[in-house]
């Protein structure tokens, strides 16, 4: 499948869930359903989909407070000393969907880049119109990345090795340990910059002129344009069954 | 008698795996006793920097266990291993991250938490070892390769190891450079074990010599034996050094 | 489909940024996942967020030379890299930096944008930290106000206090503790605004903690550029000399008085930002949940409908989970029995 199809129907899909309503159930595990088996169908493995869909699981924190703050039946009625905390029905409800939601949200996210090359990704955007500047730019800075994570895994590694106390005391304050790590930040960025001043020079010598070329990607064919338009009537379709149900 | 040959270094059993299923260390069984200077050679990827890594606990093999004088190599020991151990990593870019060149020196023992005669003591020790005693006010960004290395042996130094782990302490060094490298390293007390391909360094520093290809210790003797076996040599990527009669 | 190094360095740091965000009960950072944000502030956000990057983009074109792709792309991965950084708090907490400091210092302020842009984006996109629909707000909060904010504060103190060490230090400090807390009052209005968070909770719990983790941001851009000073003070004159205009500089510092005296207002009346909150009154109208769908769901012993729904919805969900992974095994042994 053509990535800009994927980018569109993730992109799609993410703002289907968004704008779900609350407490639309049926509708949660519909599309629970559908990441699933577009994830089998696609031969990714569960369990590491599945871990790294509760990466944002810790936010929901910040969506704590609304089991108390939503008006409507309580559910549960908590008491901590002086506090009378009421658990409102409709306070789980708002809560509970947040959360789902965003889970599901991830697991969008997650799918699109598992079945997708940065590359090709990068080229869907470009696409799409997101500017070649942007696109070049990102398309360096991937293939660097690995590098100068590299380096900064190394750095704090050096660091650790010389990190040694015979007590069990020391370590310095926490403000020497804070300006440690910026020396070694400002280290970072400044081989960073001094080695862009190489990889220039290197482009240089191979005819940059500073303009971005690439190679020419035909358009969406008509069956690629066929999946975006069915998977957006599928999109509105459970939109419209989402606010039905709820 | 294993009490003494195993005084400084005890590895037993040891096995490693990277997570990405590359098994890089397999069964090494190692001894090594105080103030021997031995010297870890192989070809590429065969698992000496691993190998050291083990040393003061930045990796973990599966299974099997690193001794370092009598303590283990473990969690809960890791802060008093690494004033025990120094490693001397091959990029000193990796190790010199500071401002100054005395701040480099002075992270080991600050993190120590010495006094600060007692830091400005060490550093001038450790400089003076390396023979780089004025260069502490300046910024290590624009020394040469050489006095970088020097500079980041300091700062090991500076923590007045039992010790020392060098990887690749002479590659990318001039002549000279070389030459003052190994007159320092031969002038040190230390125990020290050598990872290098440079096998003229080995013959004039370390009297043993330990072969590893493919995780494995396939050769541990006298320096001067193993040189002599050219066919040994040749089968795990090594050459004899040109000149060795003496 | 990633380099096995960097996916394992990336699950690591992934797995450290959750840890520390639990940590620091509030999140350690303001990557805004999916969900969190109502559907009319994210897409207002999101076109904000364009409208500037956009801006920043035609800025780079005209005013950087040819050198301008490299360095960039190097730079933001620099800065994804420093933001595997750490330095430890107490207990298991460490501390982290975000960067948008230190390349506005280093890189002037609209190549700086585009340099956090790519940094948020990838992160969003990548490795699912912060959501898609919500990369908009992030990049607001991130590239847009922590660049603004920190080139503000630092055209203020480098004029005040003149071309000196000190005054990249001080404003070091400044820059990089306003980008992290004025960045993070916007984060509270915007979830405030969403209805997922009650603004007399959101503003002071999110501005209290990134008043903390501010210092440590402070701490860390101060002596990045106290190095890169000593080292090679030209890259920072040449980020100062980066064309920014003062109507940034000015911009950045009206936000970020706005914002520190919108808050206060903003916590103690959390009402008047409910009725913003509605969105179902955006799209439809709130209907009471007749559950006639649903009616099979209810489970006896419970005696709320809704909760009821609730847990037939849970329980659903685990099945859909495991006859998933059943299918997925099934197939998977069918695969490596070798048939077609």
């Amino acid at each position: 499948m053509d990535a800009r199809v994927k980018l569109l129907l993730a992109l799609a899909l993410v703002l289907c869930i968004s704008l779900m309503p609350v407490a639309a159930w049926p509708v949660y595990i519909l599309l629970l359903a559908l990441i699933l088996s577009a994830a089998i169908l696609s031969e990714l493995r569960m369990r590491p989909l599945l871990r790294r869909s509760m990466v944002a699981l810790p936010f929901a924190l910040a969506a704590l407070p609304l089991l108390l703050t939503v008006p409507g039946q309580t559910a549960v009625a908590l008491r901590l000393g002086p506090l009378h905390l009421a658990v409102t029905v409709p306070g789980v409800e708002r809560f509970a969907s947040i959360v789902v939601r965003s889970w599901l949200s991830v697991q969008v996210a997650i799918l699109l880049t598992a079945t997708t090359q940065l590359p090709d990704l990068l080229v869907a955007m470009g696409q799409l119109h997101m500017p070649r500047l942007l696109v070049a730019i990102l398309s360096l800075m991937w293939r660097y990345l690995a590098v100068l994570v590299d380096e900064a895994i190394r750095m704090m590694r050096a660091r650790d090795a010389r990190s040694a106390s015979w007590s069990g005391r020391g370590g310095g304050t926490l403000a020497w340990r804070a300006s440690v790590t910026g020396s070694m930040a400002g280290s970072l960025f400044l081989r960073g910059l001094e080695r862009s001043e190489r990889i220039h020079n290197a482009m240089l010598s191979r005819g940059y002129d500073g303009s971005i070329r690439g190679i020419a990607v035909p358009p969406l064919d008509w069956r690629s344009r066929l999946l975006v338009l069915l998977g957006l009537i599928v999109v509105l379709a459970l939109l419209l069954f989402g606010y039905w149900v709820a | 008698m294993a009490g003494q040959t195993c005084a400084a270094i005890q590895i037993r059993g040891l096995s490693f795996s990277y997570s990405d299923g590359n098994q890089a260390l397999r069964d090494i069984d190692l001894c090594i006793a105080a103030g021997e200077k031995v010297a870890l050679v192989g070809p590429n990827g065969a698992g000496k920097s691993t190998l050291l890594l083990h040393l003061n606990g930045i990796l973990t093999g599966q299974q099997g266990q690193v001794m370092v004088g009598d303590v283990v190599v473990s969690a809960p020991h890791l802060r008093l291993v690494r004033a025990v151990v120094g490693i001397v990593f091959q990029n000193p870019d990796d190790q010199l991250f500071s401002p100054t060149v005395f701040d480099d020196v002075a992270y080991g023992p600050i993190y120590m938490g010495l006094s600060e005669g007692e830091i400005r003591q060490r550093v001038a020790r450790a400089l003076g070892q390396v023979g780089m005693e004025s260069y502490a006010p300046r910024t290590s960004h624009h020394l040469s390769l050489g006095e970088k290395k020097r500079i980041s042996i300091a700062t090991v130094l500076a923590m007045d190891p039992r010790v020392l782990a060098l990887d690749e302490p002479s590659s990318g060094l001039d002549p000279r450079a070389r030459r003052t490298l190994i007159h320092l390293l031969q002038q040190l007390g230390q125990t020290m074990l050598v990872s290098t391909h440079d096998m003229m360094l080995v013959a004039e520093l370390c009297s043993r010599m330990v072969v590893l290809d493919q995780g494995r210790i396939v050769a541990d003797g006298a320096t001067r034996d193993l040189l002599a076996n050219d066919e040994l040599l040749r089968a795990h990527g090594l050459e004899a050094p040109p000149a060795l009669g003496r | 489909m990633w380099t096995s190094e960097l996916s394992g360095a990336a699950i690591t740091w992934a797995a450290r940024t959750t840890t520390d965000a639990a940590g620091a009960a509030g999140g350690a950072f303001m990557h805004i996942p999916d969900g969190f944000l109502s559907t009319p502030v994210s897409l207002v956000l999101w076109v904000v967020a364009v409208l500037v990057v956009g801006v920043a983009l035609v800025k780079v074109n005209r005013d950087m030379d040819e050198k301008r792709v490299p360095l960039m792309g190097v730079m933001a991965a620099a800065i994804f890299a420093g933001q595997m950084l750490n330095f430890a708090v107490t207990g298991g907490t460490s501390g982290h930096l975000l960067g948008a400091a230190i390349a506005t210092a280093l890189l002037g302020p609209w190549a700086a944008i585009v340099v956090m842009t790519c940094v948020v984006g990838t992160q969003a996109i990548l490795f699912q930290d912060g959501g898609l629909l919500a990369l908009g707000a992030n990049l607001v909060n991130m590239a847009v106000i922590g660049v603004a904010v920190s080139y503000g504060v630092l055209s203020v103190v480098r004029r005040l206090l003149g071309n000196k060490r000190t005054g990249w230090l001080v404003g070091g400090l400044l820059a990089g503790w306003s980008s992290i807390f004025v960045a993070s009052l916007a984060c509270a209005l915007q979830l405030a605004l969403s209805g997922t968070s009650p603004a007399n909770i959101a503003l002071p719990a999110m501005g209290g903690i990134h008043a903390l983790i501010g210092v440590g941001e402070a701490l860390i851009t101060a002596a990045a550029l106290a190095l890169v000073y000593v080292a090679r003070r030209d890259v920072l004159e040449r980020g100062e000399a980066a064309a920014g205009g003062r109507g940034l500089a000015v911009g950045g510092l009206v936000l970020a008085v706005l914002l520190v005296v919108l808050s206060p207002l903003a916590s103690s009346h959390p009402d008047g930002l409910e009725w913003v909150a509605e969105e179902h009154g955006f799209l439809g109208s709130m209907l009471e949940a007749p559950f006639q769908l649903i009616a099979d769901y209810v489970f006896p012993g419970i005696a709320d409908e809704r909760l009821a729904t609730i847990a037939a919805g849970i329980i659903g969900v685990a099945v859909v989970l495991a006859v998933t992974w059943l299918a997925g095994s099934a197939r998977r042994r069918r695969g490596s029995q070798g048939v077609a």
